[in-house]
This record gives structure tokens, C-alpha cells and sequence, in this order.
């Protein structure tokens, strides 16, 4: 696939997606899909890790919050804009990854989950104790002002909502090439073999530190999204249950297909919409869910319908014409 | 930053006798959980991400049989078994079905046992925080030491502790039933084909990897707040004692987790805001200098 393909399908898809609320919908689906786009970009971030690189984070939300504060903070400070908050927060994120992951990437599996798992807690706990900065447990109080900029007035909800929408698309695009380039095919050669990723004279710790960096800042621009739509910044952006609800998106709507965590992540969402209105019981029901597709699918939804169309590929060039 | 406050404290003998209790209570609590997380990954090589909701199961069933029959020992011993069946049946049930796959899956069942542990507390226990107060027996006047105040519980704490971890020792290292858990953890396939069925012993060494994590709830109870969700703190602390004394070896697990008490609870004299800071720095430098751990044999 070359890049003006992907340009093209992308364009396609901001149409469509841009047009969705323009249908006479409701404003809850605008809402709903603003929610979604912001998590997908977790999801789909977390993937490059994951289904990409086989590197299985357990703190992958660390990133998604840490976007969301430092955009947020630097657009309270009053001092920026936002264009110039969203680059801010894309390298402070970009830098905090780099120091993060070169002491990650390099451990075993489990370690390297353990790891960013403790390390998102870590940061969890100082959002939650550097109350002056951060609001504590309230979160950042007091909206996120957005001032205009280039014409763009994103305190208009439909204008917000197509701001959200190009960034997300624009991030999909990013991520679509890292994967389709030879760098993602290096990616997914240390997936499958390290070692021998290894003897072909590949830097497999430095490899992995871009990868692990990419991720972080498209996650960090997720994070982002979210505080523009909440207007604010809650610790639990950054919870280590969010992280799993990620982990979790990509099982279920595929991690070897690309926009299969961006169907994940609609399931979820729509799950977890439809389990709030009955029960207070989420938790329970998603642990439920979980073990269901783990044991039952075993795969993403996704993964599955691409298996099936391969496999009739193969029926019908084995019966020839 | 309250250098000079350490400096006190460490010159008044009642100080240091305090804190050193205090950091020997959270020391061994945290090597009884480590241990257990320590056992299975040695043995299994799955790491249980729910370890910290047998911890919580620990401490809230004891918290029943206390209320039931008014016995501390009971409200243990009855905890510990009580976990330890849970574990073998989660071990059975779930996560056998997935040793063979990526980290990934094993992940997520833990993810899924914890959200339900979690939820399944809420129900039968209540979402508010519960204590267990001070049990029956230990409601004692407490030991003067040097001027420092030391609860009789305290004591029994450390020493309850210091036996389960030496009966582990023995198991593991007198016993057949250690012997074949040793050479299971060596090479599983052989031992299997010594006609040993080495998946019962994978769930009897769960059960009391779990145990011992259910123990350190039950034990924990009087001295600590039960929430739910309790569990998830103390898993994390426990996989750094874990990775400081290195993966698999349970000595090392010891060393570091009476390290990290100590550093808790003297630093929260010396700089209680970066206590949190200061476990994570060991981890990293650990991690840095000696990845295998401390103790731990570098990996193969």
C-alpha cells in the first residue's frame, strides 16, 4: 500500500466520518464518537506495541495521561496555543518515553509488563499527591480554555468534533505507515524472532525504543483529545484499569488487522454504555466478557473475518476457474 | 525532605525501635506475597498479575471467621486454606488453559480475575472500608522496649511470618514434595515423563503461592483498612521486592522485602514524599546493574 493510497482512503474516511453527525443524528452519536476516536488512539498507539513489535505493555495509559495533563496545564498556564500545547505535550511525552523505555524495552516479557506496569502507577500516584499542580483526585479543575486559532473555534462542539476527527485520522495515517514500512517490517521480525531479528544486524533494543516512542506520543495525542472534549484531566486517565480496558480493545477487535483495535475500542464503549444503564456491576461484567473472548474466540473480531476471507481465498484458487 | 528528622530519630533509641518494627511488619508481609509470586514464576513461569486479589480475599474472609468465632488462629489458618483453594482453582480453571500462549492472554485473564475479585468484594463485603480492629487476643498492654512502644500483635506479626516463611524453606527443600516442585521448575517434561503428574503439582504449588498471599492478607487485617481493590498496591510493591531479590529465588525475595519495609518506614520520617520515589530508584538501579536481581540466577 503506498502512501497516496493511504492518503486517499484516509481522506475517505474523514469525509465519512466528518459527515456522520451531519445526518440529522443526535448529538449523543458526535459525542460518543469523539470518546471513541480518543480511546481508539490509545488502542491503536498500544497495538504498534503489542500486535506490531509483541511488546505487551501494561502501562500504556501512563502516556495517554500524561498527554492530557500537559496539554491541559500548558493551555490553563494561559500562555500558549493550543497548536503550540499540542506539540509541548507531544515531546515532553516523546522525552518522558525515550528515559522510560530505554530502561523497559530491553527485560523479558514479563518484566517489561510488570515494569510499565509499576512505572504508570508510580506517575498515577504522583498526579494524585502533587495536589498544587494537578488537583489531586479532582482532576484539573476549571475547564481547559480554547482560544481560537487559525480560524478555529473548538469551543464550537461540531468544530471540535472535526478538529478530533483530523487529528485522529492524521494519527491513523502515521501509525499505517510506520507499519507498512520496512521499519515495520523489522518491527514485526523482532516480534516473531528476536534472535534472529539480532543476527541480521538489526538493533533490536533501538528498534524497539522507536517503537515504544511512537506509540507513546500518538497515545499522548489521544489523551489530548480527550481533555479538549471533557474539558479537564482525571487521574483515571492514567489508572492502571485503563490501561487493561486497552489491552483488552485490541484482543477484541484484532490485533493483526489495522484498524482492528479501532472496532475494539467501539465494542468496548458501546459495552460498557449498555452495562452502566442495568447494572453498577461493570467491573464484574467485563471480567466476564474477557474470559469469554479468552476462552472462547481467542482472537479479535477482526482477525477472525480476515482468517475466514483468506481461507475461501484459498478454497477458490484450489477449485481454479 | 526532612533530613534532620531521620537524624533524630535515628539518634533516640525508642525512635529506631518503633520504625524498625514497623518496617519489619510491612517487610514480612511483603515477603510472604512475594514469595508466593515468587514460587509460582520459579515453578510455572507465568507471573499471576492477581496475586494482590488473593492478598484481599485473605484479609476479608478472615475478617468473616474472626466475626464468626471470635479466634484470630482460626480466622488465619481458615483464611489461608480458604485462598489457597481458590488459587488451585483458578490455577485448574483459567490459567492452565493458557500457559501455553503469549503473556498477552495470560494478562488478560489476570486483568479479568482481578475485576471480578474486586466486584465479587463489593457484593458480598460492601464497597466501604472495613477494619478488623485489634483481635480478642492480642488486646494486650504494649511492650515498652527501650522507650519504644511495641504492640504484642506486632511481635506476633514478625515471628507468624518468620515460621511460614521457614516451613516454605523446609518444603521446598526437605521434602519429595520440594524435591519434584525443584526439578519441575528445571524441566517439567522429564519429570512428567518419570510418570509424575506434574499438572497436579503445578496446582498444589498455585495453592500455596496463593496461600501464602492469603495468609499475608489474614495477617494483615488487623493492622490495615480492607477496600476493595486493596490488593492492587501491594502487588506492585511485591513485584519490586520480586525483581530486587530476583525472579524465582525466595531467599532473595527476604533480603529485599525487609529492605523495602525498612526504607518505607524510616523514610517516612526522613522524606515521605519520596518513598514511593525511593523503592522505585533500588528497582531501577537493580534493574541497571544486575537485571537478574540480586539473588536471582542470570537468565538463560
Amino acid at each position: 500500500m503506498t502512501l497516496r493510497q493511504d492518503l486517499l482512503l484516509a481522506l475517505g474516511g474523514l469525509v465519512v466520518l466528518s459527515a456522520l453527525p451531519l445526518l440529522g443524528l443526535s448529538t449523543a452519536l458526535r459525542d460518543f464518537l469523539m470518546f471513541a476516536m480518543a480511546y481508539a488512539l490509545l488502542s491503536m498507539s498500544l497495538n504498534l506495541l503489542i500486535g506490531t513489535t509483541g511488546l505487551v505493555s501494561f502501562g500504556h495509559a501512563m502516556f495517554f495521561s500524561l498527554g492530557a495533563y500537559a496539554f491541559g496545564l500548558a493551555m490553563q498556564s494561559g500562555h500558549f496555543s493550543i497548536p503550540v500545547a499540542f506539540v509541548f505535550a507531544m515531546v515532553l511525552t516523546a522525552v518522558v518515553a525515550l528515559a522510560i523505555g530505554a530502561i523497559c524495552v530491553r527485560l523479558n516479557e514479563v518484566y517489561f509488563a510488570f515494569l510499565t506496569l509499576a512505572i504508570q502507577m508510580l506517575l498515577y500516584n504522583l498526579i494524585l499527591a502533587w495536589v498544587p499542580l494537578t488537583g489531586g483526585d479532582q482532576g484539573l479543575m476549571g475547564g481547559i480554555p480554547r482560544p481560537r486559532f487559525w480560524g478555529i473555534d473548538l469551543a464550537d462542539r461540531m468544530q471540535l468534533y472535526w478538529f478530533c476527527a483530523a487529528s485522529f485520522v492524521a494519527c491513523l495515517v502515521v501509525l499505517r505507515q510506520v507499519t507498512v514500512s520496512p521499519f515495520g517490517a523489522t518491527l514485526r521480525l523482532i516480534r516473531d524472532n528476536a534472535t534472529r531479528a539480532e543476527f541480521l544486524g538489526i538493533d533490536v533494543f533501538r528498534a524497539k525504543l522507536v517503537a515504544f516512542v511512537i506509540a507513546a506520543v500518538v497515545a499522548s495525542v489521544g489523551g489530548m483529545l480527550l481533555t479538549l472534549f471533557v474539558s479537564g484531566a482525571y487521574p483515571n486517565f492514567g489508572f492502571w484499569t485503563t490501561s487493561g480496558e486497552a489491552i483488552f480493545m485490541i484482543l477484541m477487535g484484532g490485533s493483526r488487522v489495522f484498524l482492528g483495535p479501532v472496532l475494539g475500542t467501539v465494542m468496548l464503549r458501546v459495552l460498557n454504555d449498555v452495562t452502566v444503564a442495568y447494572t453498577e456491576h461493570t467491573e464484574m461484567v467485563l471480567g466476564l466478557v474477557i474470559l469469554l473472548f479468552v476462552f472462547g474466540l481467542r482472537k479479535g473480531v477482526l482477525d477472525i473475518v480476515a482468517e475466514r476471507l483468506s481461507d475461501r481465498r484459498q478454497a477458490d484458487l484450489r477449485k481454479g476457474p | 525532605m526532612e533530613p534532620e528528622a531521620l537524624l533524630r530519630c535515628v539518634g533516640a533509641a525508642s525512635c529506631i525501635v518503633t520504625q524498625l518494627t514497623s518496617g519489619l511488619i510491612m517487610g514480612m508481609l511483603l515477603f510472604l506475597i512475594a514469595s508466593g509470586l515468587t514460587l509460582i514464576f520459579g515453578v510455572l513461569n507465568v507471573t499471576n498479575f492477581a496475586h494482590g486479589s488473593f492478598y484481599m480475599l485473605g484479609a476479608y474472609i478472615s475478617l468473616t471467621i474472626y466475626r464468626l468465632t471470635d479466634n484470630y488462629f482460626i480466622a488465619v489458618i481458615g483464611a489461608a486454606l480458604a485462598v489457597g483453594v481458590i488459587g488451585m482453582l483458578f490455577e485448574r480453571f483459567l490459567m492452565s488453559r493458557v500457559y501455553g500462549s503469549n503473556v498477552l492472554m495470560q494478562l488478560l485473564v489476570c486483568y479479568a480475575v482481578v475485576l471480578i475479585a474486586d466486584d465479587a468484594v463489593k457484593l458480598i463485603w460492601g464497597p466501604a472500608v472495613l477494619s478488623m480492629g485489634m483481635p480478642v487476643e492480642f488486646r494486650l498492654p504494649p511492650w515498652r522496649i527501650m522507650g519504644g512502644v511495641v504492640p504484642p500483635f506486632y511481635a506476633f506479626l514478625i515471628l507468624a511470618a518468620a515460621l511460614i516463611g521457614l516451613g516454605l524453606w523446609a518444603v521446598i527443600a526437605l521434602t519429595r514434595f520440594g524435591k519434584v516442585v525443584r526439578a519441575a521448575a528445571v524441566n517439567a517434561p522429564m519429570v512428567a515423563a518419570l510418570g509424575i503428574p506434574v499438572n497436579r503439582y503445578f496446582a498444589l504449588v498455585f495453592g500455596l503461592g496463593t496461600m501464602l498471599a492469603g495468609a499475608a492478607g489474614a495477617l494483615a487485617a488487623p493492622v490495615r483498612s480492607l477496600t476493595p481493590g486493596m490488593g492492587f498496591s501491594i502487588l506492585i510493591e511485591s513485584f519490586i521486592v520480586t525483581v530486587i531479590g530476583g525472579m524465582g529465588s525466595i531467599g532473595g525475595a527476604l533480603v529485599a522485602a525487609l529492605l523495602l519495609g525498612l526504607t518505607r518506614s524510616f523514610g517516612s520520617i526522613g522524606f515521605p514524599l519520596f518513598v514511593d520515589g525511593a523503592m522505585f530508584l533500588i528497582m531501577i538501579l537493580v534493574l541497571i546493574f544486575k537485571p537478574s536481581g540480586l539473588f536471582g540466577k542470570p537468565a538463560r
